[in-house]
């Protein structure tokens, strides 16, 4: 049995090293758009709101301990206490996506969609209009995967809780929630560099 | 089997995390120049190997899985790097333009 969790557990993390190379790709493009059009930036970050950000990445922390404690509880064999930490863990997580939505709601009525027609409009700045289009579509792309990434996750949480509720782990079986946690703090990390990357730099506003 | 952290430890964390997570906004508004960046990037960096570290309990696995985990970052830095070398030292040339 501790053979077949530690081959569990590498798997789990060789996914996790093509995720951390999936992400690391649109990070590297991301860094490279950046340094070349730091003004054009410094211009689309006034759009993303900080505080958001902030209390998204405070859902998400609170999400992941929930989710630590849930593979706690079930390494202990706590059934009820396991149930409960995965319904906690759904609810954080859908509380992110809720929060994602209000966001990107505030983009398209404010036409900071590139892409679509009717919905991009960056007159306020014409000299950066269209490097500003570059850099919301990584915003988008890098946010959306994420996103989608977390549906995943939530998914993945409720297939857990069902087969919590039917009893399936106990104390010398619980790989399935120890390996879907991994899966959900991978996430979380990812949000913890998107951050400070796509709503804290450049948002200089010298409140001190 | 693998020894199971205490709540108090997992409770820690979270604060520690939830902490830094307010730093990093307050200190974004604050115009360092190009420390920002680096400012934010090594406090995203500590939350990063905290959660690895104790939420996913990476302590407490086996060599072989602590060598896989490395080597996603190893690769990660491969491609950053090179890249971005790449990129810079394009200015340095004579002329030299970004594109």
């Amino acid at each position: 049995m501790e053979q077949q969790f530690e081959s569990a557990t590498l798997g789990m993390w060789v996914f996790l090293l093509t995720e951390i190379m999936f992400f690391g790709g649109m990070f590297c493009a991301y860094t490279v758009y950046r340094s070349s059009y730091p003004e054009a930036f410094a211009s689309t970050s006034q759009h993303m709101d900080p505080l958001w950000g902030a209390v998204n990445t405070a859902v998400l922390i609170v999400s992941s301990l929930s989710m630590a404690l849930a593979v706690r509880a079930a390494r202990l064999g706590q059934q009820k206490a396991l149930q409960i930490l995965l319904l906690v863990t759904i609810f954080f997580g859908l509380c992110f996506l809720g929060v994602k939505a209000i966001e990107y709601h505030q983009h398209w009525v404010e036409n900071k969609v590139p892409l679509i027609g009717g919905h991009w409009d960056y007159s306020e700045e014409p000299q950066f209009a269209r490097q500003a289009q570059i850099l919301f579509c990584f915003y988008f792309f890098m946010t959306g995967f994420h996103a989608i990434h977390m549906v995943v996750g939530v998914g993945i949480m409720l297939t857990i809780f069902a087969m919590a509720r039917k009893g399936v782990f106990s104390s010398s079986y619980f790989t399935p929630v120890e390996i879907s946690g991994l899966y959900w703090h991978f996430v979380d990390i990812v949000w913890i560099f998107l951050f400070p990357l796509l709503y804290l730099i450049g948002h200089t506003k010298k409140i001190f | 089997m693998h020894s199971i952290p205490s709540v108090r430890t997992y409770f820690l964390i979270w604060i520690t995390l939830t902490v830094m997570t307010f730093v990093t906004y307050l200190v974004a508004q604050i115009d360092l120049g190009g420390w920002n960046i680096v400012v934010a990037l090594l406090i995203a960096f500590f939350k990063m190997m905290l959660v690895i570290l104790f939420f996913m309990n990476a302590k407490a696995e086996s060599p072989l899985t602590k060598l896989f985990a490395g080597a996603g970052f190893f690769w990660l830095i491969l491609l950053l790097g090179q890249v971005l070398i790449d990129y810079i030292s394009r200015t340095w040339m004579p002329e030299g333009k970004m594109w």
